[in-house]
């Protein structure tokens, strides 16, 4: 029995149905076809292509129906560990909508964008003093686009000084797949070194693989652990020393923001994800925002182009100002629509509001922690001071119970809480990594904290109830074995006869 | 418990060895590598023809949640892959010791052979890592 | 406090809770060295209603000049529903959909995306969307390189005709991984790929061709020719396309004897605002025998414990959060939103809508073309078909016209005369269903003055 939710946009098409308002005007018909007539016919298409022919109102029902079957930050608590799933305020996307923002080609020139590139440029200056670093680049489209841009830098670097043997780049095994993956990119070698006990970087093995073809080291501090690497600037001290850089990883920005600078900590490239910490929407997956800033050393390879003030005009700076640049990573200037939402974002908090981020972020975070704790769970690292995130691991109730971490994340589902992040990191067993971001109220922590009570009571009296969740959301859970191995992407004409 | 054939040859990475009557050898994962990886969703094997290092990879195993490359125990040349696990990877995961074979080699040296575990070492290394 | 919800009381309780004296102690692990002092360099912060104040003196200050600018990034109507809908808290708000549950709204949207940019670009299998139309260039190299069965070189042809800011990501990209990108010079009669230039490759070891059509000047190229031949010499054909032109023209799949083998582009101009650079998406297709070889999310249909259908993503077997360092990219981010945006723009458009709009547009360039090219010193560059975008050349500087224009409140195009030198003082100009006769009526007025006042200086 196949019962379907909501059936396809195809389903809905019936021939020669339009929503005629969205055409545009008929242009004179003699026009069009002596236009059309110079394209020969071996250049044109012969079949229309599957596209819906559906009624306004089907397309916009439809799409608000698909929508109610999400998740979101608007609807439901995610405390999705090292996303910062917080809150997006509805000002940043109003402001950044403004239809002479959104309507400004990015080939006009900059003197019919000035307004835009103040804003640009003084988002640069923020990120700057927020993050201790000497210049920033807006340019990356995310976070894995501007871990790309930093080692890239790294490697350019080096380059430059005929340093050409630094090719290895050192990561904790803790970190997220994005940084190994990313060495790779820019055509490096990974050298992956374990963490100690306490979930500090163990450094011993550092010593063992620092050398003279140390590019860098690739850090996210506080840690993908939720703890913050205590002995950063003794890495930063033995890095250095032996001739490499150390790069931060600014996906967990949120937990210090305001408190502790990556620029005071030795680092000298970062990259920023403005999805997480200046809280631009994640959009279902996207778009994110990668800005990267760098050490004195590493301005001149920054990705073009970069906003610069000269006197009271603003301009791009391209490939011709700046020779040295490792280049341009998007066709345009990345992007800008979120980075103008960051803009609004961070001029709303103000100096003030910037402490404030990481102080309650950390605040949430070990509340939660605390009455996890009390009430039973098993932290990962019980020593250890939360920062903005913290581990607890399900491994006793794996063994004793038969009840997984990926069991406890579906149960939440049907409690109306997102599921933590689970598997990751990697290195420790039947892991929830939980994250509750500062703009969680007391109540919603408090209700969270009672479901995961409610559903440890469920695993010790009906382990096969939360084994069998989700049950309230609109499927069960999916046949990911047959979704791989009878691959289904795209829907066919003859489905809907079936 | 996984099971370990005490007829073949096994390596550190969880491959195993069968040399054949014509002196060929074929190579597989073991019972414990599928179990471990899950149900198995596509399996990429090498041409024919390739000349393969000892201890590199040749082939990549991938279930849902992994892909595991598979390293070849010895060196020498690919002279046969199975081609069914194109279409039916779950054979790996129902019989890894027969009909789930990935790659026959025309082996470079017969003496690599000495220097892989035997059924009992491998049941042993099993054992020290907890399983 | 902006966005933060804790009452004094909630701050008691919980630190209570904790067993801590203060916030601060809460970040007792961190050297107190290297505490932040303060941040001086942050202004103060704003109320909604200071900064909206600000942000609409900022946008007056950009204006809504009229605008005949291309060159990869193009002006069309967007219907109101689609950024209506786009911006629901539920896409607007929601994370990856890794929970699969949970998120069946955003599941089936990217499946029926994938099936109408499939369908489009006429090929098989479409991913969930890359980060714009230059990252996709890159991405789609390096794929072929992997997919390339046969052959291990690190070569790809990238002709001139392809926009030269795709040619610098793909370069910027690739090349760190050792990608060596060969280019071909146009030709200068229609301002396509010289295929004798071409023809010098046949016999060299190389592991795909890139083929823009419309090309970067808006020529059409002759893609059957081409795609044919590369095939014939071992390579894989990477087809860059717009998809409005799709409506029109050839898709992809169909180039040739055997239809390309990867195909990408730029998705902005269906339903995305040009918004100064971004954030656009870029779309990329390919046949199911690549799939694997693939960046990227992609999405597949299946059955839960029920039987009953839902969508939940698939071969994640290839990306960097399971295969770390030996993913076929580092990406993880998609274009989520903008994706939605264009499968909400072609579910509105249909098959009749977008080809109105690519029959339109393709109208106007060409009213537009003749309307400038009468003007005195100035001239159509290529001969030959093209669909919404022109080459003209002048006989002054490109340059000084187009500020003249600009005093007009017009955008008269982009100028070529920096990646093309060899053109000339070369303008590239664009028309879409956007532009109506008067206002190319006033383009062409506007700009008879701007000769003139050019070259009176």
């Amino acid at each position: 029995m196949n019962q379907i939710l909501e059936k396809t946009i195809f389903e809905y098409s019936r021939p020669g149905r339009v929503a005629a308002a969205q055409c545009p005007p008929a242009a004179d018909a003699a026009l069009v076809a002596s236009a059309k007539a110079t394209i020969p016919q071996a250049l044109q298409r012969r079949d229309a292509p599957l596209l819906p022919q559906a009624s306004e109102l089907d397309v916009v029902r439809h799409f608000t129906r698909l929508s109610q079957l999400n998740f979101s930050i608007d609807t439901n608590f995610y405390p999705l560990g090292s996303c910062t799933m917080k809150y997006n305020p509805k000002a940043c996307n109003q402001y950044a909508m403004l239809p002479e923002f959104l309507g400004r080609h990015p080939l006009a020139p900059a003197s019919q964008g000035q307004g835009f590139l103040s804003c640009m440029y003084e988002l640069q200056e923020m990120l700057k003093e927020v993050t201790g670093m000497k210049a920033v680049s807006l340019n990356p489209m995310a976070g894995a686009h501007g871990e790309f841009a930093g080692v890239a830098m790294i490697r350019a670097y080096h380059r430059s000084r005929g340093d050409l043997a630094r090719n290895e780049i050192i990561v904790p095994e803790a970190a997220h797949g994005t940084n190994p993956a990313t060495a790779t990119m820019c055509g490096c070698i990974v050298k992956e070194i374990p963490v100690d006990a306490e979930g500090d970087v163990d450094l011993d093995a550092l010593a063992k693989v620092l050398g003279p073809n140390t590019a860098g080291i690739m850090l996210t501090n506080p840690s993908t652990l939720g703890v913050f690497e205590r002995k950063i600037e003794q890495v930063a001290k033995m890095v250095h020393e032996a001739g490499g850089l150390l790069y931060y990883d600014g996906a967990n920005l949120n937990a210090i923001l305001g408190k502790v600078r990556p620029g005071d900590m030795g680092f000298d490239v970062i990259h920023m994800n403005l999805h997480k910490t200046f809280s631009t929407p994640h959009g279902g997956g996207g778009p994110g925002a990668g800005a990267v800033g760098v050490s004195a050393r590493l301005e001149p390879f920054l990705p073009v182009p970069v906003v610069s003030r000269e006197g009271d005009h603003y301009r791009w700076l391209s490939e011709a100002d700046r020779p040295l640049s490792i280049g341009r990573l998007s066709a345009f200037m990345g992007n800008a629509g979120v980075l103008l939402r960051a803009y609004v974002y961070m001029r709303m908090l103000g100096r003030e509001g910037m402490s404030r981020v990481g102080e309650f972020a950390t605040l949430n975070a070990n509340y939660l922690l605390a009455r996890l704790q009390a009430a039973g769970f098993d932290l990962a690292y019980p020593t250890r001071r939360a920062s903005h995130e913290f581990i607890i691991t399900l491994k006793r109730q794996a063994k004793e119970l038969n009840v997984t971490a990926m069991d406890v994340a579906k149960r939440l589902l049907d409690y109306g809480f997102h599921a933590p992040t689970t598997y990751f990191p990697l290195l420790v067993p039947e892991c929830l990594l939980i994250e509750p971001t500062e703009t969680e109220s007391k109540e919603t922590l408090d209700a969270f904290v009672e479901a995961m009570v409610a559903i440890l009571a469920e695993a010790e009296t009906d382990a096969e109830k939360v084994k069998g969740a989700p049950y309230t959301m609109p499927v069960r859970r999916l046949d990911d074995v047959r979704a791989a191995k009878q691959l289904d992407l795209t829907w066919k004409p003859v489905d809907s006869a079936a | 418990m996984s099971q370990v054939p005490a007829e073949l040859k096994y390596a550190k990475s969880h491959e195993w060895v069968r040399v054949l009557s014509d002196g060929r050898v074929e190579i597989g994962i073991t019972d414990h590598a599928q179990s471990a990886l899950g149900d198995l969703v596509f399996v990429d094997i090498p041409e024919v023809g390739r000349e393969l290092a000892a201890g590199e990879a040749c082939a990549v195993v991938e279930s849902v949640k992994a892909a595991s490359d598979v390293y070849t125990p010895i060196a020498g040349r690919v002279v046969e892959s199975n081609a069914e696990l194109a279409t039916a990877p779950e054979q790996v995961n129902q019989d890894c010791y027969g009909s789930g074979w990935l790659l026959r080699l025309e082996p470079a040296s017969a003496d690599e052979l000495a220097g892989l575990l035997s059924a009992e070492a491998y049941t042993e290394l099993l054992a020290a890592q907890g399983n | 406090m902006p966005f933060i919800p804790h009452t004094d009381s909630d701050i008691e309780s919980m630190l209570a809770t904790i067993g801590a004296t203060s916030v601060d102690a809460l970040f007792d692990e961190i050297p107190q060295s290297l505490r932040v002092a303060g941040l001086e360099g942050i202004p103060l912060g704003l109320s909604e209603m200071e900064i909206g104040r600000l942000m609409s003196e900022r946008a007056r200050v950009d204006g809504r000049p009229l605008s005949f600018l291309g060159a990869g990034a193009y002006e069309h109507h967007i219907p109101s529903a689609v950024w209506a809908i786009t911006t629901r808290g539920e896409y607007y708000s929601a994370y990856t959909p890794y929970q699969a549950e949970a998120s069946q709204g955003t599941l089936q949207m990217i499946y029926e995306y994938q099936t109408m940019i499939s369908s489009l670009t006429g090929m098989q299998v479409s991913n969930a969307s890359l980060y714009d139309g230059g990252s996709a260039v890159a991405e789609a190299a390096l794929m072929a390189v992997r997919a390339h069965r046969k052959s291990k070189s690190l070569r790809v042809i990238i002709p001139t005709t392809v926009n030269p800011n795709y040619r610098r990501v793909a370069e910027s990209t690739a090349g760190n991984q050792g990608l060596r990108f060969e280019t071909v010079p146009c030709e200068r009669t229609a301002g396509v790929i010289d295929f004798a230039a071409l023809q010098a490759f046949a016999g060299e070891d190389i592991a795909a061709l890139v083929i823009q059509q419309p090309n970067f000047f808006g020529q059409l190229e002759d893609i059957d020719r081409l795609t044919d031949w590369a095939h014939e010499a071992g390579m894989l054909v990477i087809a860059v396309v717009n998809p409005t032109s799709l409506a029109l023209l050839k898709p992809p799949g169909e180039w040739g004897e055997r239809g390309v083998d990867i195909c990408v582009g730029e998705g902005q101009p269906l339903g995305v605002p040009l918004s100064s650079g971004g954030p656009y998406f870029g779309f990329m297709t390919t046949r199911l025998e690549y799939v694997r070889s693939m960046p990227g999310r992609i999405v597949g249909r299946t059955v839960d414990l029920e039987g009953r259908t839902g969508y939940t993503l698939t071969l994640q077997a290839r990306e960097q959060h399971i295969r770390r360092g030996k993913a076929t990219s580092n990406i993880c981010t998609n274009q989520g939103l903008l994706m939605t945006a264009a499968t909400i723009y072609m579910s509105l458009l249909g098959p009749q809508g977008l080809a109105a709009v690519a029959e339109t547009s393709l109208a106007r360039t060409s009213e537009l073309v003749s309307a400038l090219s009468v003007l005195p010193g100035m001239r159509v560059a290529f001969e030959g078909p093209r669909f919404h975008e022109a080459v003209l050349v002048l006989d002054r500087p490109v340059a000084a016209v187009l500020t003249e224009l600009e005093r007009h409140g017009i955008l008269g195009g982009v100028d070529l005369s920096v990646d093309y030198p060899e053109l000339g003082q070369a303008l590239l100009v664009c028309a879409t269903e956007t532009k109506t006769s008067a206002d190319i009526t006033r383009y062409a007025s506007a700009l008879g003055h701007a000769l003139k006042a050019v070259r009176a200086a």
